[in-house]
């Protein structure tokens, strides 16, 4: 594969790349308007993280390659959280500060969120967070497209329990604070729908020793396994799973994490069978999503890179505040704030629209089951798109809404 | 009960796979090889790179791994460790440095992603490697069931211990070895060639870590940082079973491997985890040297 020919397109296209910003910039006669891309390039998470700021690169410019925003292009300036609370807090900083940057698209853990939070608040600036991530959370200066736990588990737990047919549920996770508040949103659903839980476990994170936990699954009795369980240990749990004899066919996993990339990693046939719980899937087969993984390979110079749920909210986030900007008419960070609420987009996975009232996202739950070419078959899928309820955990209902326009209601989370 | 058992033995033959290379390195020619974490990295690599380019089946990466980490181990012991024999703390730094060019290396893809040239199965990605059918699922013997590939991890360790006991007790190498690791000065004076059989021994060494690498590949995740914890596992070990003693680290990972699923399976493994890291404290504290050890002279 490395002969002089490849050699010579790569050093060209290399070049072209090289070049394309200077040609932009002379496309339009306006300063550019800046936002930041604040993901960790280096570290553990990068290989994630790194996907997640080509989603917002690629959103960036293909707005650019339209007309650009109010008529001005984008500059994304990319900051390096280097997987670690501390520098993300600090980028964050730099960011705001030093760039005076008042747009952030960024974060990946909730670990990472909550650290530069309340740099954000200080300074009145706008974090756009695109993970699905377990709720918990009303703050003002946060614009989050990825879904919460009622999105993901809201329909999942009922559809598991009639639809499949199980009755005990042995739920595992990875040690830390989404698979826990997960875990707590769950049992009240399963009890809710009459079944029950028989075992509620957890791993440290990084974790890839499975012998124990599966054998205790085999012991259990149970009938189904619900997965919280993220990063690599999902691909050490899936081998393990089948290496104990287990079967998706009589002890299907759910997970609410194992993504496209974990499969990928793992071998599809680790997973064929087991289901997963998200709003969007590489498989949803409509001409916008089909349009989206192909620029999405285009855009990272790779034909086989997969396309999930965080990297489709990364991206389509940017096309919201942009409407936000122009609904606006100027970039004052709370004028965009105002104006985002509500705000619609045909992304590639179907409708999303901002919660007037929390500033999540409305979108459509959809369920998956693995199949062994490593894409899922979407065997339900919401009629409309579902209300984001952060609080879910804590008994908050569409009647009952616990985050609004005004904030938390600090009452309501008490009783 | 068997279950127990079994995991057990699992856990402690993943132990002393990783340990076995770690005993003969550090035990015979006192090197603190912080690399061997990336030799077990390599050597899953190896499994994956030859699975995607040379379409070679899982078993057959066995050997390839051992002679490519064989090879770099020497290369190793040439360049940089062959300078620093007798002090422990440097070559502690220098092959820490090594496992992060080796790690960096393997990320950047020998650094060929600087001219956006990307090979399949190296990268900062994770990889994985395509393990045989009948690997797959559980096995059944007399009754109970068995985990295949754990079963065949446990064959595959039981046969690497035999062919080190072999090579150390049963060859004309294996005493020269032995008599490096009783008193070095005095098996040179005997008219052994110490540096020739320290390179060979080291690179012995490292090749049963490629080995090592080529089993993890196919349970765990296959990425660059993957042997950063196990170096920590493997030293563990070690230093329980006593420095320079094959058999005290072939009882140790035994027996931690058999508390560590005991208390997994009674708790969790987090609270495993933390009662194995007790009893090595304490067998560090009672026993200085380890359970086994030789009197250097």
């Amino acid at each position: 594969m490395l002969n002089r020919r490849n050699f010579l397109k790569t050093t060209a296209a290399a070049s072209v790349v090289l070049s394309a910003p200077t040609l932009i910039g002379r496309a339009f006669a306006a300063d550019p308007i800046r936002v930041g891309a604040l993901y960790s390039q280096t570290g553990g998470l990068s290989v994630v993280e790194k996907l997640l700021a080509n989603a917002v690169q690629m959103a960036a410019s293909e707005i650019n390659a339209t007309g650009g925003v109010l008529g001005r292009p984008i500059e994304v300036v990319v900051e390096d959280g280097a997987s670690d609370p501390k520098t993300f807090s600090e980028k964050a900083s730099s960011l705001i500060l030093k760039n005076k940057i008042d747009t952030v698209f960024g974060c990946h853990t909730s670990a990472s969120r909550k650290a530069v939070l309340p740099i954000f608040e200080r300074r009145n600036a706008t974090l756009f967070y695109q993970t699905h991530y377990e709720g918990f959370e009303c703050s003002r200066n946060v614009v989050y497209s990825g879904a919460v736990p009622n999105q993901q588990l809201g329909k999942y737990i009922p559809w598991i329990v009639e639809t499949l047919g199980k009755k005990k549920f042995f739920i595992v996770g990875s040690n830390y604070v989404y698979p826990r508040e997960m875990a707590k949103v769950s049992k009240k659903l399963i009890e809710a729908s009459g079944a029950e839980w028989v075992a509620d476990e957890y791993l440290e994170l990084g974790h890839s020793e499975w012998a124990v936990m599966v054998n205790k699954i085999k012991e259990s009795g149970a009938d189904v396994v619900l997965s919280n369980v993220v990063g690599d240990s999902i691909i050490a749990f899936y081998r393990e799973f089948k290496n104990q004899g287990l079967s998706h066919e009589t002890i299907p996993i759910c997970a609410t994490v194992t993504s496209e990339i974990e499969i990928a990693a793992m071998g599809a046939e680790y997973a064929a069978g087991s289901y997963m719980s998200v709003p969007y899937f590489m498989s949803i087969d409509t001409p916008a999503n089909r349009t989206f993984i192909d620029n999405f390979r285009k855009f990272t110079n790779d034909p086989k890179a997969v396309t999930y749920h965080s990297l489709e909210a990364a991206y389509f986030q940017v096309f919201l505040w942009k409407q936000a900007v122009e609904k606006a008419g100027n970039l004052d960070p709370q004028g965009v704030r105002d104006a985002i609420r509500g705000q619609s987009y045909d992304a590639p996975g179907g409708k999303v629209t901002i919660d007037a009232d929390n500033l999540h996202c409305w979108m459509t739950p959809r369920i998956g089951q693995w199949q062994a070419d490593g894409q899922s078959k979407i065997v339900r899928e919401e009629p409309a798109p579902v209300k984001p309820l952060p609080y879910s955990a804590y008994g908050e209902t569409e009647d009952n809404l616990f985050c609004t326009a005004k904030g938390l209601d600090q009452a309501k989370l008490k009783g | 009960m068997f279950d127990v058992i079994f995991i057990g033995l699992s856990l402690s033959s993943i132990l002393l796979l990783v340990a076995l290379g770690l005993a003969i390195t550090y035990g015979a020619m006192g090197v603190i090889n912080m690399a061997h974490g990336e030799m077990v990295m390599i050597g899953a690599y190896v499994a994956v790179l030859s699975s995607i380019w040379l379409g070679a089946n899982f078993l057959l990466a066995i050997p390839i791994a051992f002679v490519v980490t064989a090879l770099l181990g020497l290369l190793i012991e040439r360049l940089v460790v062959r300078r620093l024999y007798g002090r422990l703390l440097d070559t502690l730094l220098a092959t820490w440095g090594i496992s992060i060019l080796i790690q960096q290396a393997v990320r950047l893809e020998f650094g060929l992603t600087f001219f956006g040239i990307h090979i399949d199965g190296l990268g900062p990605g994770l990889q994985n490697v395509t393990v045989p059918a009948y690997l797959q699922g559980t096995v059944s013997v007399a009754g109970l069931e068995f985990n295949g590939y754990r079963a065949f991890i446990i064959g595959v360790t039981l046969a690497l211990t035999a062919l080190t006991w072999l090579i150390l007790y049963r060859t004309s190498a294996g005493v020269q070895v032995r008599a490096i690791i009783r008193n070095p000065k005095m098996a040179a004076a005997c008219g052994i060639d110490v540096k020739r059989v320290n390179a060979l021994t080291f690179a012995f060494g490292s090749g049963l870590a490629g080995v090592a690498g080529v089993m993890m590949s196919g349970f765990k995740t296959v990425f660059p940082d993957m042997g950063a914890t196990m170096v920590v596992d493997g030293f563990m070990v070690v230093v329980t079973g006593g420095v320079g003693s094959i058999f005290g680290t072939i009882l140790s990972s035994g027996l931690l491997g058999e508390i560590n699923a005991l208390v997994a399976i009674g708790t969790n493994d987090i609270i495993a985890r933390a009662v194995v890291f007790a009893v090595v404290i304490g067998v560090i504290l009672f026993r200085p040297n380890g359970l086994f050890s030789y009197k250097g002279r």
